[in-house]
């Protein structure tokens, strides 16, 4: 294959080249899948419109006190979605909003995948007591229900993004965790992994060469489905008032519109676009998480 | 586990008797053990959330209240915050183990009282919903599996994944505007919150009514909320049980269609479906408490939101801990059952 000038692959550049056809393949399966791909474009789209932010609204039309409208104004040619109680735009409160929405929903996860795949790592490579023990915190963290402990810590940490992100963070991690768990089992007892022990390999060399690399697939389609939850999440600890009062998210709109009683005055425009917005992009995330576990995963392949 | 004299032939003996009992036994003790010990972490976690977290407990849970150091030192001492923590905890345990949860800011009554006052809309509301939700989506799962690929599967699916992505309060809200509120011509057919009507006699016929026409709004939003799930878990453990040999050989026996289906391929595709709703009551209690305030329900939800306004931390706590012990009981029925139907799970 290789007729370069570099003369015969060494190992590690044809365990790259293995890793990057796997990844072509997997990219091409993923095109066959109809659902996925309606939610891949629906995604990019909404994350376009955020990252224009600035040059699509005007960050001045977030100002309470710049704020040229009427109160809860019916759309109309110059306000496309109508206005808040306050007078700004929804329409520029919305693509500003998607920022907040994503970034929390993002960072969130990251956080959220980090502790999961460490804690799912360990307690899956290491037997004995300390997979036992991370085992068990494991459990604990699945049964304990989520909104409630989420609402405690809101509102023991107090209300800023940061604490939110921490908040989703640190309570969603435990069903990744099992699911590395169970992958690493099962990856631990393969010969490779055998083999390369009795080379020598350190248990660190082992995990980041070898386990990582074979759950990190796993990992990725579940970080998209994770992403899904946790925008959901910041929506609903927003809309309870846990969110950060001086940023605009989907969910303090929600939470706003139903505070001044949009439902009772009939300002449709004011409740349904937020709500919409949420629902489209935790839909698309959860469609492309699905789509992803079922190119990794030829066992579901045939389900859907 | 202790044996007496002859260990292998007591073991040996009892296992021929009643061997399936012996490992039910293990496996209910089993999963016991793993629910007490959530439990006791759940009461550690209760208890440093409030304590230990950054910044004087006083302050944070006193949000401004005191003024002068007087008050604040009045307040460590009513609270028993100025003693070592080992102490505190002890206090603590004891105090929650005999249902001493500590008194509400707001309503000064004791946090258990309130509780105690308030859980009945909540099982109310949460039992109809989830039995409603766990039927109706079992009907539809089964359904779409066994016809995978057409119409009803792909409109079910679809619907299940759209309603799977929305926040249930905010159906709840789009429900309140259309059917409560009335939309354009469309009067309002049902009341907009509340658990029945102000002059309405609960225990009466016409109470009774009330309170339905009141709860059928908010039941039907979680119903329509939690129903997704199941559907989706239960077309997925059913196709997986389609490819199986002993349906093959129920259908070359001359088995019918719906024989097939609801004699050999539900009854196991169930299975995991019922842990699905055991690990969903986490789930379930999140509903509960958005949908109680957005319908203005008087449940533990309801409270625990009106609680972060204040913040009344004991009430807050209290609700806490009562949802998740709710859960992790909950939990620990679901898999005892579970052991029960599906011997193979008692390893």
């Amino acid at each position: 294959m290789s007729t370069g000038t570099a003369g015969a692959p060494t190992a590690r550049t044809l365990a790259r080249r293995r890793r990057r056809e796997g990844w072509a393949r997997g990219w091409r399966e993923f095109r066959q899948n109809r659902s996925g791909m309606v939610g891949l474009v629906v995604l990019t789209l909404i994350v376009l419109v955020a990252l224009a932010a600035p040059l699509v609204a005007d960050a001045d039309g977030l100002s309470v006190t710049r704020a040229e409208g009427g109160v809860l104004e019916p759309p109309s040619s110059s306000y496309l979605l109508g206005t808040d109680d306050n007078g700004r735009s929804v329409l520029t409160l919305l693509i500003w909003g998607a920022r907040i929405s994503l970034l929390v929903g993002l960072v969130a996860t990251l956080i959220s995948m980090v502790i999961g795949t460490v804690v799912g790592l360990l307690s899956g490579y290491f037997g004995g007591w300390p997979g036992a023990v991370l085992f068990r915190v494991t459990e604990w963290f699945l049964v304990i229900p989520f909104l409630p402990l989420a609402i405690v810590l809101a509102s023991v940490l107090g209300r800023s993004l940061l604490n939110i992100v921490i908040v989703i963070g640190v309570t969603s991690w435990a069903g990744t965790a099992l699911l590395i768990r169970s992958q690493t089992l099962s990856i631990k007892e393969r010969a490779y992994l055998e083999r390369s022990r009795a080379l020598g390999a350190g248990h660190l060399h082992l995990l980041r060469r070898h386990v990582l690399p074979n759950v990190a697939p796993m990992v990725f389609a579940n970080t998209t489905l994770t992403v899904a939850i946790a925008i959901l999440t910041e929506t609903t600890l927003s809309f309870l008032g846990l969110g950060d009062p001086t940023r605009v998210s989907w969910g303090s709109m929600l939470q706003e519109a139903f505070r001044v009683g949009a439902i009772t005055t009939g300002s449709w425009w004011f409740i349904v676009p937020p709500g919409v917005c949420v629902v489209l992009v935790v839909l698309s995330f959860t469609l492309v998480g699905q789509a992803l576990e079922s190119v990794l995963n030829p066992r579901l392949r045939e389900r859907s | 586990m202790t044996f007496p004299a002859s260990p292998e032939l007591v073991q040996e003996a009892t296992e021929q008797d009643r061997p399936r009992h012996r490992g039910y036994a293990r496996y209910a003790l089993g999963k016991a053990g793993g629910a007490l010990g959530s439990l006791g972490f759940l009461l550690v976690l209760n208890f440093f959330l409030f304590r230990v977290l950054p910044g004087d407990p006083a302050r944070t849970l006193g949000r401004g209240r005191f003024s002068t150091q007087e008050q604040l030192d009045d307040f460590n001492q009513a609270y028993g915050l100025d003693e070592p923590l080992a102490q505190q905890f002890l206090t603590y345990l004891g105090n929650t183990l005999t249902g001493d949860l500590g008194i509400s800011l707001r309503y000064r009554v004791p946090v258990s009282e309130l509780i105690l006052d308030r859980i009945g809309p909540t099982l109310l509301l949460v039992g109809t919903s989830t039995l409603l939700a766990a039927l109706i989506g079992i009907w539809l799962g089964t359904r779409s599996a066994w016809r995978r690929g057409g119409v009803f599967d792909r409109v079910s699916t679809g619907t299940s994944l759209t309603l799977y992505s929305m926040p249930e309060w905010w159906l709840g809200l789009m429900l309140i505007a259309t059917l409560a509120v009335g939309l354009g011509p469309l009067p309002g057919l049902f009341p907009t919150g509340g658990l029945h009507s102000v002059d309405a006699d609960p225990w009466s016929v016409g109470g009774v009514l009330d309170t339905i026409r009141h709860l059928t709004l908010p039941v039907t939003t979680l119903t329509l909320a939690y129903l997704a799930d199941y559907a989706l878990v239960m077309r997925s453990s059913l196709l997986d049980e389609m490819g199986s040999d002993y349906l093959t050989t129920a259908r070359a026996k001359g088995l019918r269609d719906a024989a097939v289906r609801n004699r050999h391929a539900v009854p196991n595709a169930l299975l995991p479906t019922t842990t699905v709703i055991a690990l969903n009551f986490g789930f379930v209690v999140t509903g509960a408490i958005t949908v109680e305030t957005v319908f203005s329900i008087p449940g533990l939800g309801l409270l625990a939101t009106e609680a972060l306004e204040i913040p009344d931390y004991w009430v807050l706590q209290g609700t806490f801990l009562v949802a998740a012990a709710a859960v992790i009981l909950a939990n620990l029925l679901a898999n005892l059952a579970y052991g029960l139907l599906d011997p193979r799970v008692r390893t």
